[in-house]
């Protein structure tokens, strides 16, 4: 093929467009024609400064904050609507239909204060020069320290297989109840765990995932415990934390 | 470890939406050349994407759906139907010949602002087929959706956009067009 015929090649060669035989056609050609080789680069060098030209505009941080909140207040709307069908025929007999609509934003505000307080503790106890009192990847190890420091025990899973890892925990409150903080790593990010009496957690009783600032949060109650996992990742990892943990033994 | 999410595609919009943020409104920016309007725009786009979700198909290419809308969206706004002008910096346009190549007095250069400038001169659909391709580094099938013509079109106005970018950067360099020849 002429050099002409292959000018023509050079953008979708710098695109990455050509198939692989024709890269390997215009490769041996460029081995023996330099002017090719140099049209070449020159287009590979032009397209790699409109890229770096062209990461020019970033958003502003109230802009972000305003299309985060629009796009995710839609989402809340969806699961409070989710929600209502399942609970509302339990909560008839109790109710009035009237009081119903206060009760579920009472609740729905306290569920948020509450995972508000937790992504907060989060927050400060990664930030703290000392975020673990026991610093272990062991299960073993971490379930007993917390024995006699809190009034409940409670199940770590195996995370051999996983891309989890935990690396300790603490004891923590909230609202003056004692209960623990474990936390784990997954990929660089690290996800708290938090397990409080159910009785003595003051979340409203409902459980689900949600999202508030930039954290994901899942929650569940089971024997008597109330499990909150909170981290910056998404909601899949999340979840696949929370199952394990669920289904510890 | 990833698992299947298996809530309702509704409450995933904004996991997939999100993520595109940045570069949608670094994609607005240089369209519209104005902040205020850049965020008007952005805005549409997520508003009109949330209302569409529904109708967009699963498996095929959210981002391209996402620029497409914003695009559209722009090309009825007032900025973008001023900018809807005949494709400029056409063919007949010859690059000056001579030892030095535009991209050696890029490189010489090493002027990041000389491109940003080139660029803004560029007609809008110069403009921004470069910044779909070597910014968002696009395949040619993910702009043709995007712009909604063949990918053979893609091709040849890539290739005429980029013969009008090298044009202008080089009557950017020192002396101008006459000092290169
Ligand atoms: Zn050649």
């Amino acid at each position: 093929m002429p050099c002409d015929d292959w000018r023509g090649k050079l953008d979708a060669y710098a695109d990455g467009e050509l198939s692989l035989p024709e890269m390997n056609a215009l490769g041996d050609h460029m081995r023996r024609c330099a002017d090719c080789s140099v049209q070449a680069l020159q287009r590979v060098q032009l397209k790699r400064s409109v890229a770096v030209a062209g990461r020019r505009y970033e958003p502003s941080a109230e802009f972000r904050a305003k299309v985060t909140n629009s796009v995710n207040r839609k989402r809340d709307r969806g699961t409070g609507w989710f929600w209502k069908i399942l609970v509302v025929p339990a909560l008839l007999t109790l109710i009035f239909v009237a009081g119903l609509n206060y009760y579920v934003r009472g609740a729905r505000a306290e569920r948020q204060r509450v995972y508000s307080e937790l992504a907060d503790l989060h927050v400060a106890t990664l930030a703290s020069s000392t975020p673990v009192d026991v610093v272990s990847t062991d299960r073993h190890t971490v379930k007993p320290w917390f024995e006699g420091r809190i009034p409940f025990t409670f199940n770590l899973p195996e995370l051999q297989g996983t891309d989890f890892s935990l690396l300790g925990g603490r004891v923590t409150y909230l609202a003056q109840v004692p209960g623990a903080h474990l936390i784990y790593r997954l990929r660089k990010h690290e996800i708290s765990v938090f397990i409080f009496p159910d009785s003595g957690a003051p979340a409203a009783a409902l459980s689900g995932a949600a999202e508030v600032r930039s954290f994901t949060f899942e929650d569940w109650a089971q024997n008597g415990l109330r499990y909150f996992v909170v981290g910056d990742v998404g909601g899949n990892d999340i979840e696949a934390l929370s199952k394990l943990l669920r289904d510890a033994r | 470890m990833e698992v299947p999410d298996p809530r309702l595609p509704a409450a995933n919009f904004a996991d997939l939406a999100l993520p595109l943020f940045d570069q949608l409104y670094n994609f607005a920016h240089w369209l519209t050349q104005d902040r205020h309007e850049a965020e008007d725009l952005v805005q549409e786009t997520f508003a009109k994407g949330l209302r569409g979700f529904q109708s967009f198909q699963p498996g095929t290419n959210f981002r391209a759906w996402m620029f497409r809308i914003l695009r559209n969206t722009f090309l009825t706004s007032r900025t973008g139907l001023k900018s809807t002008v005949p494709l400029e910096d056409d063919a007949s346009e010859t690059i000056p010949s001579g030892d030095l190549s535009p991209e050696d007095v890029l490189v010489e250069q090493a002027n990041r602002d000389a491109v940003r400038q080139a660029l803004n001169e560029l007609s809008v659909p110069f403009r921004e087929i470069l910044l779909l391709c070597d910014v968002e580094e696009m395949s040619y099938e993910e702009i043709a959706q995007v712009l909604t013509i063949p990918p053979g079109t893609v091709m040849s106005r890539l290739h005429r956009a980029r013969k009008a970018l090298r044009t202008r950067l080089l009557e950017k360099s020192p002396g101008g067009v006459n000092a290169v020849r």
